[in-house]
């Protein structure tokens, strides 16, 4: 398994070197990575249904508890098999899709890594590695989203998705860190058995929150659902993998795998079912403001997707029964419907519904893949859509005294679904063609070949439950928690309260689709609404932080050398300040412990006072380089006399090398400005006292602690005996830290090569003429 | 002594500041010079000053016989010092060539990294 995960990984790394070759008809070939990673995790189904969980290990960090660890049960094979199998068909359309695009290896590159972490998120059993496959997944689908790099829009959607996933994925961190730390383990495997230590913990609270805002970012729950309806800047390929099938499903993954560790707790279960319920509702209403197909779609994929949190919150067999076959039944349907918008977008340049009208005439195939997906949208049988929505009625009825709330929330979002499927799947193809249409092409068959598949799938399933019952709904519903044989999968249950509620989802869903056409006068309705939206706000603090940090920015990085001098300056003088007067008692000097004054020692340092002064005050370049070098040799002597005779050597030439060079350069060197205001300089001059002030209360403060001298005595016990030299000094710099001295050299060689380079170099023409 | 030392150091490292903190690009170097040679005298100060007992074992003998001065905050000035050459001499031939490059002997001039048209 490690290798089908990598091997996502691995085909992008190869496309960064021969991408060039691949463009073209080698596009198409790429899909044989999907393929047959498809078939190699159907071999997985026979062992999987009879109860049996596939797991493999691999070592990576284990000091950290970090390891590439798989398991292979009913859930993590249901979202390997639409990741791969949709990523075939995804991989197959957007060959033809994108065939004139000019970075399509880029684009196939970005979509492997894609596949790569998303079969990785789905597979791990860790959990520190399934965040970095979460996290893979959110900045691979940021380059996805935003792969029309071109156009503003498509970058700022990018970023939008990316901002909220990325929250989301510092939420899971947190989360799976401290659910780490609680059990122990990192092992969601090991987990399951302490269930009950897990709920009776004090940070069980805690960590809902934080794995639920990870789940409900990545999965657009309100109220940070806008970041899918904008993500439709895609190129659609990106929308139909993305958002039926594989990204968006990772938190709703994410939930599902919780949900035997922590869930069937109050608030699990309440929180999941208001968050669900408010989604789906909002979001599905929203499809009625849309003239824009994918707009549609996205929102009825977000209003899906809150109906899957909601049944995860409910959490009863038949909840999680119908959550499994919902995220089939949804997957195979979105996509086909993302696929066939697509194909309408590519051949007539247009998604806007209003405008679009009778296409069957000019692609009856599309038109059967969309009619078909539409239908299992709307839950009509004998699709598979009308299993997915009996048994989500099934559940809703079974909650007891809220049942009649829930239902009638569920029937509405349901019948809002239904139009929106069948705005997006039928009516482009239904009624008369217009004029400006009659000349559409026929698209070709590796286009439509994808959509119709899917669609018939959908149909073929919902004929045959049987197929999906055993071999994957069951292995799910076990793999959550549930008993997989307590709910059986079949198309006709009888007449009762479930078979009338899908009749009244359909009949009041024909109405509405009916009476209520798409039009753009809604679509500006609804966007009067948009300065109180959740994504208006959260744009509006993204912007503020911008503005906040760029003026920040602007106050403390200013560009004036001086400003950051005085700032770090002043931020030391007081904070070290304030730490050194406030807990002693003031400085205390034992005025016996130093040492005597001599002549020699009072000469010298009136010298250096007398310097250092007259470099300040002086007007003249060459009179302060002089002060300069009278400095440095006083500092020389001082080494004499207090036994430092190695550093008053280096001292006394290093000091001439440096009068020499300014001397040298002095000739070439600005002229002194003007003296500034009196003003500034009192300023500098309190700052700059101070500074030193401060510095030399510290040099008197450390000098009345004990020196400890472990480290002088090794050096000078073992300078001749190990390192048989008796210079001390010397000894230490060549011998004992040796390697030191040898990065010195290096950084010395640096600076000759900079100074160097920096006399030597001559301007090209153009360049001269920029600088001027 | 001490004190006097104290006292000189606080001076170097005040004129050092004062000297970075004005406009002139010459004088900006000439700050840090003051401020390397404050800093090379803090840590000699710091690691005990004594007279007449270089850290050189004598001729005839393995180890020290007698007291000796710290080697230690030697060792690390005389890095230091080496290591202020290469800023220095890499910070005058900087100012060298910016001076000429941007005709500009003011500090407040370059403030941005950009070339203005």
């Amino acid at each position: 398994m490690l290798i089908a995960v990598l091997s996502g990984f691995i085909f992008s790394l190869f496309l960064v070197v021969f991408g060039k070759f691949f463009k073209g008809r080698f596009s198409l070939a790429a899909s044989i990575l999907p393929l047959s990673l498809f078939i190699y995790f159907c071999s997985f189904l026979g062992p999987i249904s009879s109860g049996e969980i596939v797991s493999q290990f691999h070592p990576w960090v284990p000091s950290f508890g970090l390891n590439l660890s798989f398991t292979l049960d009913g859930l993590s094979l249901l979202f390997a098999l639409l990741i791969t199998g949709i990523g075939f068909l995804v991989f197959v359309y957007a060959a033809t899709y994108l065939k004139e695009h000019q970075y399509i290896d880029r684009f196939y590159g970005y979509l492997g890594i894609f596949m790569g972490a998303m079969l990785g998120l789905v597979l791990s059993d860790n959990l520190l590695s399934l965040f970095l496959f979460w996290e893979l997944t959110s900045i691979s689908s940021f380059f996805l989203i935003g792969f029309n790099n071109t156009s503003s829009e498509s970058r700022k959607s990018a970023v939008l998705a990316l901002t909220i996933t990325g929250t989301g994925g510092f939420l899971f961190l947190a989360g799976a860190v401290l659910l780490g730390w609680v059990s122990g383990t990192f092992s969601m495997t090991e987990m399951l058995t302490m269930r009950e230590a897990l709920h009776g913990s004090d940070f069980y609270l805690l960590i809902i929150f934080l794995l639920m805002g990870a789940a409900f970012t990545k999965s657009a729950q309100f109220p940070f659902h806008f970041w899918l309806p904008g993500a439709m800047k895609a190129p659609t390929p990106v929308s139909a993998y993305l958002h039926s099938a594989t990204m968006v499903k990772a938190g709703i993954y994410l939930l599902l795998r919780f949900t035997p560790i922590l869930g069937n707790h109050e608030v699990w279960n309440t929180t999941l079912i208001i968050v669900g319920g408010i989604t789906m509702f909002y979001t599905a209403f929203h499809t009625l403001f849309r003239t824009d197909l994918k707009s549609i779609l996205a929102y009825s994929t977000v209003a899906v997707l809150g109906l899957l949190v909601f049944l995860t919150g409910l959490g009863t067999q038949y909840a999680l029964t119908a959550a499994a076959v919902y995220i089939v039944v949804h997957a195979l349907y979105k996509a086909a419907l993302f696929l066939s918008t697509g194909i309408i977008d590519h051949q007539t340049g247009t998604r806007d519904v209003t405008r679009l009208s009778g296409l069957r005439k000019v692609m009856m195939p599309v038109a059967v893949a969309g009619v078909l997906a539409a239908i299992s949208s709307a839950g009509i049988p004998p699709t598979i859509g009308f299993l997915g929505k009996d048994l989500v009625y099934e559940a809703t009825l079974g909650m007891g005294d809220a049942a009649i709330y829930l239902t009638i929330l569920v029937l509405f979002t349901n019948v809002l679904i239904l139009y929106a499927g069948f705005v997006a799947g039928i009516r482009p193809f239904s009624g008369k063609l217009p004029d400006n249409l009659q000349k559409i092409k026929m698209p070709g068959p590796l286009l439509w070949v994808p959509p119709v598949l899917l669609a018939v799938l959908g149909l073929l399933l919902g004929i045959f439950p049987a197929l999906l019952d055993a071999p994957i709904v069951r292995p799910v519903v076990e793999a959550v928690g549930g008993d997989g044989a307590a709910v059986q999968l079949k198309l006709w249950h009888g007449f009762n309260t479930v078979l009338a509620l899908s009749g009244l989802t359909l009949g009041l869903g024909f109405l509405l689709y009916f009476i209520i056409k798409p039009s753009q006068g809604k679509v500006t309705a609804m966007g009067r609404l948009e300065a109180i939206s959740p994504k208006n706000i959260a744009l509006n603090f993204g912007n503020s932080f911008t503005r906040f940090s760029s003026a920040w920015t602007g106050v403390f990085q200013n560009g004036f050398l001086r400003n950051y001098v005085v700032t770090i300056v002043l931020f030391l003088v007081i904070l070290v300040g304030y730490s050194l007067f406030s807990g002693s008692e003031g400085i205390v000097i034992d005025w016996r412990s130093l040492s005597k004054l001599t002549f020699y020692e009072i000469a010298i340092m009136s010298l250096m006072f007398m310097a250092v002064l007259f470099i300040v005050a002086s007007r003249s370049r060459l009179n302060a380089v002089v002060g300069m070098g009278v400095l440095g040799y006083a500092i020389c002597l001082l080494f004499v006399i207090y036994s430092a005779p190695d550093l008053a050597m280096t001292q006394f030439s290093i000091d001439t090398l440096t009068v020499i060079l300014f001397v040298l350069v002095l000739a070439r060197l600005p002229k002194y400005l003007e003296p500034s205001n009196h003003a500034r300089k009192l300023r500098d001059g309190v700052i700059s006292g101070s500074f030193g002030l401060l510095l030399a209360l510290i040099a008197l403060e450390v000098l009345q602690e004990p020196v400890n001298k472990e480290i002088s005595e090794f050096y000078a016990e073992n300078a001749y005996v190990l390192a048989q030299g008796k210079n001390v000094v010397n000894v230490i710099l060549v011998d004992f830290r040796g390697a030191d001295t040898w990065i010195e050299i290096t950084v010395l060689t640096a600076a000759a090569l900079g100074v160097f380079s920096l006399m030597k170099l001559r301007l090209k023409k153009d360049e001269r003429r920029i600088n001027e | 002594m001490e004190l006097i030392l104290a006292l000189l150091i606080g001076v170097l490292y005040a004129s050092g500041i004062y000297m970075m903190l004005r406009r002139s690009l010459v004088k900006l170097i000439v700050g840090i010079i003051l401020l390397g040679n404050a800093v090379n005298l803090l840590i000699f100060l710091l690691g005990r000053i004594t007279k007449g007992e270089p850290p050189i074992i004598p001729g005839d003998s393995d180890v020290f016989l007698q007291a000796y001065t710290d080697p230690l905050p030697q060792a690390l000035i005389l890095t230091a010092i080496v290591i202020s050459f290469g800023l220095q001499s890499f910070a005058i031939v900087l100012v060298k060539r910016a001076h000429k490059m941007v005709k500009a002997d003011d500090l407040d001039e370059m403030n941005t990294t950009d070339a203005e048209s």
